[in-house]
């Protein structure tokens, strides 16, 4: 088992006495993707910000690659990386001004600093923004270079705050190969995202943070399964007869009623149960309006744990869930 | 012991021995956006010139005939009110460009790198030396200009000197300029870290401007002052530079607006240590509030 570059430990944050961070410990191994997922306004942000030493440890203890953050945060500054949720450009800097100051405030050597800039220029594609101020890139473009500059000094510890928010898909899946490929030459990854599927596909290990605590925490592959298996979504004539029908079924985990229809959670291989499920209802008289049968996603995992609809931060509109609001 | 901790964080021992410069860094950034700003480089320059041009010749054409009657005994130097008051010029300029000279901390805290310097390993005093750098800069340019457009309009600044004179006068100048602006920027970086709006910086400044501005010699004597006042100029900074500037522009006995003022050389290096301290004072304040600055 690889060593914990990161160790966290009832770490706690309040503002002006709104308890942001409510005792929450973890740890991350070193050289894996871990992932911090929450709804809005869970405490990932501020979490981020206390490891990143913008904010002081107010009460708790974090460790990062053997340094103690409250005594030597200057020994954390020189091996993390971040990349901030909100922008933090000088806007009448240009894409190279803009790296050529990162560079130095690192105190990278001259000749490696220069070397490092043209080849974060080609990663993220900015080679004809090169000489253009930062005030006159899209959105998407001033992410990509926030992005580039947090890999710029190739830290031990990379924190990514949202950052493929506002990304088109091409560029999203590209920097998910590049950052996969900084992970794979040993850098640690520390990601929040409300990109579940991007969550699902990279992570080693994740964390679901809501209210301050962390409420779930496991290999993708566990979250999932610990949900149950398959779901099967119903929705019929009568859906408080079929609830009670169904539930007498012993391939039946439990079932929820929404205002969709009803989510039921099935014990066994929902492609064999559900022609058992439909021939039981018929014979009834009860008729079935529509049916889905689904494996569970991180998505489920998150509303299971989160109980609510996760809003993408980026696009500012819902995220279309097959589970409603309000399951658990 | 902040020493220590930064050096265990070294991956190699030589590095540590370096000197850092990253300060340079700050201060490359701040001035290239003063270039890049054309309009606020060129209103920098403009507005002591118009000040000097509008005020000084409606004032001096005032206070010469004010003064004209006065006899001075045989010998003595007199000097022009437009000559007395553009070093207070200089002085005002000074002091108004380097409060201000902080508010780009306060946008980039609000809009902009901030958090990328506050998380980087660069020690936070190094922001405080690049801006109070940069701000030097700005104040050693209008200096310059303003000494030159005073020549142009008939300030008779460096009586008779010859130009090595000349120049150890400019640099004289230069110095006590550099050491007051930069406690002035030290202070306006404290103000402006601590502040969330712009408008709350302009009104803190507005405030300190104004009895720093009255309670001191830049454009008229203070020997008529009421006592309390008199005393408080002397612990005004402003007081000192102006001095300091007046030393070394005009000489050191001289008559103006009928006032014999005569500096000795004791007098100009107390007004320098008071403006060393000064700084250093503020350094401290400023080097305080970026310890503890928090920025999301
Ligand atoms: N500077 C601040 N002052 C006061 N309260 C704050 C501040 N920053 C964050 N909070 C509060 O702390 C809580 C956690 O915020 P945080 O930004 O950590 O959430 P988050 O998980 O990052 O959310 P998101 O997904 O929207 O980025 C929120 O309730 C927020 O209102
Ligand atoms: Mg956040």
């Amino acid at each position: 088992m690889s060593q914990r570059i990161i160790e966290v430990k009832d770490l706690e944050y309040s503002y002006n006495g709104f308890k942001a961070v409510d005792g929450v410990s973890f740890f991350v191994r070193e050289g894996e993707i871990f992932s911090f997922l929450g709804p809005n306004g869970a405490g990932k942000s501020t979490v981020i910000n206390i490891l990143t030493t913008l904010l002081p440890v107010q009460k708790g203890s974090v460790s990062i690659a053997g340094h103690d953050l409250a005594k030597e945060p200057q020994a954390v500054r020189r091996s993390i990386g971040i990349v901030f949720q909100d922008e933090t450009l000088d806007r009448d800097l240009t894409v190279k001004e803009t790296l050529e100051l990162h560079g130095r405030i690192y105190s990278m050597p001259g000749g490696e600093r220069r070397e490092r800039i043209e080849e974060i220029i080609a990663l993220v594609e900015l080679e004809d923004k090169r000489n253009v101020r930062t005030r006159f890139l899209s959105g998407g473009m001033k992410r990509r270079l926030e992005i580039g500059r947090g890999l710029m000094t190739r830290p031990q510890v990379l924190f990514l705050d949202e950052p493929t928010i506002g990304l088109d898909t091409q560029t999203r899946r590209r920097l998910w190969e590049y950052i996969q490929r900084v992970n794979d030459s040993g850098t640690t990854i520390f990601l929040t995202t409300h990109y579940m599927d991007e969550a699902d596909q990279v992570s080693n290990w994740i964390d679901i943070l809501d209210h301050g605590k962390i409420i779930a925490s496991g290999e993708p592959s566990a979250l999932k399964n610990a949900l149950g298996s398959d779901m099967i979504y119903l929705d019929t004539s009568d859906n408080a007869a079929s609830q009670s029908l169904l539930e007498a079924l012993k391939s039946v985990r439990s079932i929820k009623s929404t205002p969709q229809g009803l989510a039921v959670t099935i014990n066994a291989d929902g492609t064999r149960c559900l022609p058992l499920i439909m021939n039981r209802l018929q014979e009834k008289g009860i008729s079935i309006s529509s049916v889905n049968l689904k494996k569970p996603t991180l998505d489920d995992v998150f509303v299971h744990y989160t109980g609510r609809d996760i809003r993408d931060a980026g696009a500012g509109k819902l995220h279309r869930l097959p589970l409603p609001k309000g399951v658990r | 012991m902040r020493e220590r901790e930064s050096c265990t964080a070294c991956p190699c021992p030589k590095e540590c021995a370096k000197m850092s410069w990253e300060f340079l860094t700050i201060y490359w950034r701040d001035m290239l956006r003063f270039v890049r700003f054309r309009i606020a480089l060129v209103v920098s320059l403009i507005q002591p010139a118009l000040w000097m041009a509008l005020y000084g010749a409606a004032m001096s054409s005032n206070l010469s005939r004010l003064s004209s009657g006065l006899d001075l005994p045989a010998g003595a130097a007199s000097v022009s009110y437009l000559t007395f008051m553009g070093a207070g010029v200089i002085a005002l300029t000074t002091l108004f460009t380097s409060l201000f000279g902080g508010i780009t901390l306060l946008f980039d805290k609000n809009w902009g790198l901030m958090r990328e310097l506050l998380a980087s390993p660069m020690p936070r005093n190094h922001i405080i030396l690049g801006i109070g750098l940069s701000g030097v800069t700005k104040s050693f340019i209008q200096v310059m200009v303003i000494m030159g457009f005073g020549l142009l309009i008939g300030v008779r600044f460096f009586p008779g000197y010859t130009p090595i004179q000349t120049a150890g006068a400019i640099l004289g100048v230069l110095l006590f300029v550099g050491v007051f602006s930069l406690g002035f920027l030290f202070l306006s970086s404290a103000i402006s870290m601590s502040m969330d709006t712009p408008e709350g910086l302009q009104a803190v400044i507005t405030i300190l401007t104004l009895p720093l501005f009255f309670a001191s010699n830049a454009l008229y004597p203070i020997d008529a002052f009421p006592p309390l006042v008199k005393l408080l100029s002397q612990f005004n900074p402003l007081t000192h530079l102006v001095n300091g500037v007046r030393y070394f522009t005009v000489g050191q006995d001289f008559y103006a607006i009928g006032i014999h003022y005569v500096y000795s050389g004791s007098d100009i290096m107390i007004s320098f240590l008071a403006l060393t301290g000064f700084a250093a004072a503020m350094f401290l304040v400023a080097w305080r509030v970026f310890q503890k600055a928090v920025v999301t």
